[in-house]
Formats: C-alpha cells, structure tokens, sequence
C-alpha cells in the first residue's frame, strides 16, 4: 500500500530542524485536497522553499509520483541541517528530490525563471524581532521579523520570478501576517488567490493561499478547473477582516 | 541551474564543476520531461558539466530537431538527470568563488560580504 503522504514515523529528525507541525499538516493536507488539480496541471518542476523535515517535499512527491512520473523536484533550506534531514526523509520514502543549501532559492533564480510550475511554501511567519531572522539553526525556522513578513515578501517576490505562466504557489500564512494584505500585492503582480485551507487554533489562525497568474479576458482558460472560484480581492479583505487578531503564535516547536 | 550571487558578479554562469565524486543513479527515462526541458538547458553548459563529470558521449552542439532521436534522449537523459556530482565544488568563473557539494547538495550560502 503506497502512502499518498510522508509517515511520520520515517521523517528523519535533528534538534536544530523544524519537526512537521500543524502548518506542515495543513500545506500537505491542501495539495491532498488539490491532488487532482495538480496532477491534471501536468507539472514539471516542483519546488518547496524551506523543507525542514522533508515532510512536505516527500508528501508532495509521493501523492503525485505514481501517477505522474517525470516530474522533476527541487528543494532549499537556508538550513544544512534541513537539507540533510530531508535527504534522509525522502531516501526513507523511496522518492528523490534535487537538493539545495542555498537562502529562499539565491542561485537558482536567473537559470530557473519561469520554470518552476508548483511551489510550496510554509515560510517563518512567526513575528519576531527583525535581527533573528536568517539566522543560524532552527530560528531559521520561523523568525519572521516584523509581522512575520520578512522572509515572506523576499519569498513572494523569488516567486514571481521562477513561477512558469502557469505556475502555482501554496503558501502557509498566520493571521498575523496581514493575508488580505499579501494577497493584494500579489494581485498587483498579477496573481489570483484564494485561501484553501484554513485552522484555527485557541492562539493563532494558519491560511493556505493558493496563489496563480490570473488569466486576462484573452486567457485560455484551460488552467481553471470546475471546482474553483476565485474570491475577488475586495471580497477577500473584508472576509479576511472578520477573523479576529488573535494573540501571536510563540512556540511553534509543539509536537503533536 | 546553478549561478553565482555574489554581488558584483555579472556572469555567473555557468558554474565549474570540480569533481571528487561522481555518482551514477538509476532515474527513470521520461521522454516527455526531457522535451520539456530541452529549450531551457544552455546546452554548452551541459556539455561541458558532463565533461567534468567524466561522460563524453554528448554531442557538442544540440537542436530541436535532434529531441525526436531515442538515441539522443537517451544520452540528454543520463547527462542530466543520472550523472550525480556526490562529493566536489562549484566554481564560479568569474570570481573563483568555491561551492562546496557534499552528499550531493551544493552549498550556496554566501558570506555577509558578498551578499
């Protein structure tokens, strides 16, 4: 029996890498959600940024692998440790990932623009002072700066460069994180969005937003299934408005 | 696909490979996935990089033509997708900067000062 998700039980662990949590399982359970979009979308490329674990990447390479070979995937961690645990996390499940220690996706972006036809994303969105961010270890994890949006709007933007005209990004997001607001400077570039999956817990509300190059009236529109709508943005703020500003999330190293 | 980011760097590209350790892995040829990335390869690069890595066998100059030959997929796909650099560096070609690969993962975190 293949598991359409990562086990885990095989997800290789290290004291300085972010162990699958909450926001883990909501990305993961979202592509699940989505796997028959994904799976039509006949991708190429798929990436995460910030693997952790390995958790996400593998669960992502197993739920489309047996139907869809061919596709090629891609992984970054600012963390070497990261990058090693998910090596041994992807060997343990059979699947296989390029591997890369590098900051969001610095190296990658001139040779790989428009390439990239998934990306997944759960970035450090906890609010931090901003001199934790990118630093060593496991704050990397998720020392997010002010509002948490330090390293989310540098992600967004590597984003908009390597995503392929019909590429996709799922990314996971707090509250606190202002999601209207990214949502709309991303419709400023170009991007539809919606929210796919949301959890709320007694401190915090975690969003998956999918975002995707909105289709202009000349659009194809092969890309756009039955089955999804799009919020318009103005609908969107004052939806994401009436979610209450809930205290923020400090320890995000819980374990289940 | 790999460049060098150090600021003031304007051509990056491609990357030397210095190898120590060149493995061989079995991956599952796909003719649609190498079509689809052929016109995204600098072939030159490529050809060049396999060098490095010890396979010879691919032809020094590529065409879109040449992607419906079995023949040279099957040379495209082992180039890209099998040959593994386990243990070496990346070089940059203009600053010599050094990248080191370890158990197959390239290390590109740069210094504060070159960023």
């Amino acid at each position: 029996m293949c598991s359409k998700t990562a086990q885990i039980r095989l997800v290789s662990s290290h004291p300085e890498v972010y162990e699958p949590c909450d926001d883990s399982f909501a990305l993961v359970d979202a592509l699940l959600a989505d796997r028959v979009n994904l799976l039509s979308h006949r991708p190429t490329i798929c990436m995460e940024v910030g693997c952790g674990s390995g958790y996400v990447i593998t669960s992502l390479a197993l739920m489309l692998g047996n139907e869809a070979p061919g596709i090629h995937y891609l992984a970054t961690d600012i963390n070497p440790n990261a990058v090693k645990v998910t090596q041994e996390t992807l060997e343990s499940h059979g699947v296989h990932a390029e591997l890369l220690t590098t900051d969001i996706a610095s190296g990658l972006e001139r040779r790989l623009a428009g390439c990239v036809d998934i990306m997944v994303v759960n970035p450090p969105y906890v609010p931090t002072p901003e001199d934790e961010v990118g630093g060593e270890g496991i704050t990397s994890a998720w020392a997010g700066g002010e509002n948490g949006r330090s390293v989310i709007d540098k992600i967004l933007a590597f984003a908009d460069t390597l995503l392929s005209e019909k590429g996709w990004l799922y990314m996971v997001t707090l509250t606190a994180n202002n999601p209207s607001e990214i949502c709309l400077l991303m419709r400023a570039k170009g991007y539809d969005a919606k929210i796919v999956v949301q959890r709320s817990t007694e401190e915090e509300s975690l969003h998956v937003i999918k975002f995707w190059r909105a289709l202009d009236f000349q659009g194809e529109g092969k890309e756009m299934v039955a089955a999804e709508k799009t919020i318009p943005s103005r609908v969107m703020e004052s939806l994401l408005s009436q979610f209450p500003r809930l205290p923020f999330w400090k320890s995000s190293n819980s374990t289940l | 696909m790999l460049s060098c980011n150090i600021k003031g760097v304007t051509n990056g590209f491609p990357l030397r490979i210095e190898a120590e350790k060149v493995v061989e892995k079995q991956v599952d040829f796909n003719a649609d996935f190498l079509k689809n990335m052929f016109p995204k390869i600098e072939w030159k690069a490529l050809v060049a990089a396999a060098k490095s890595m010890g396979y010879t066998d691919l032809p020094d100059q590529a065409e879109s033509s040449m992607i419906d030959s079995e023949e040279f997929l099957k040379k495209f796909h082992h180039a890209l997708l099998q040959l593994h650099l386990e243990e070496g560096a990346l070089i940059c070609p203009e600053t010599g900067r050094r990248f080191p690969v370890n158990k197959g993962i390239p290390n590109m975190l740069l210094h504060e000062d070159e960023v």
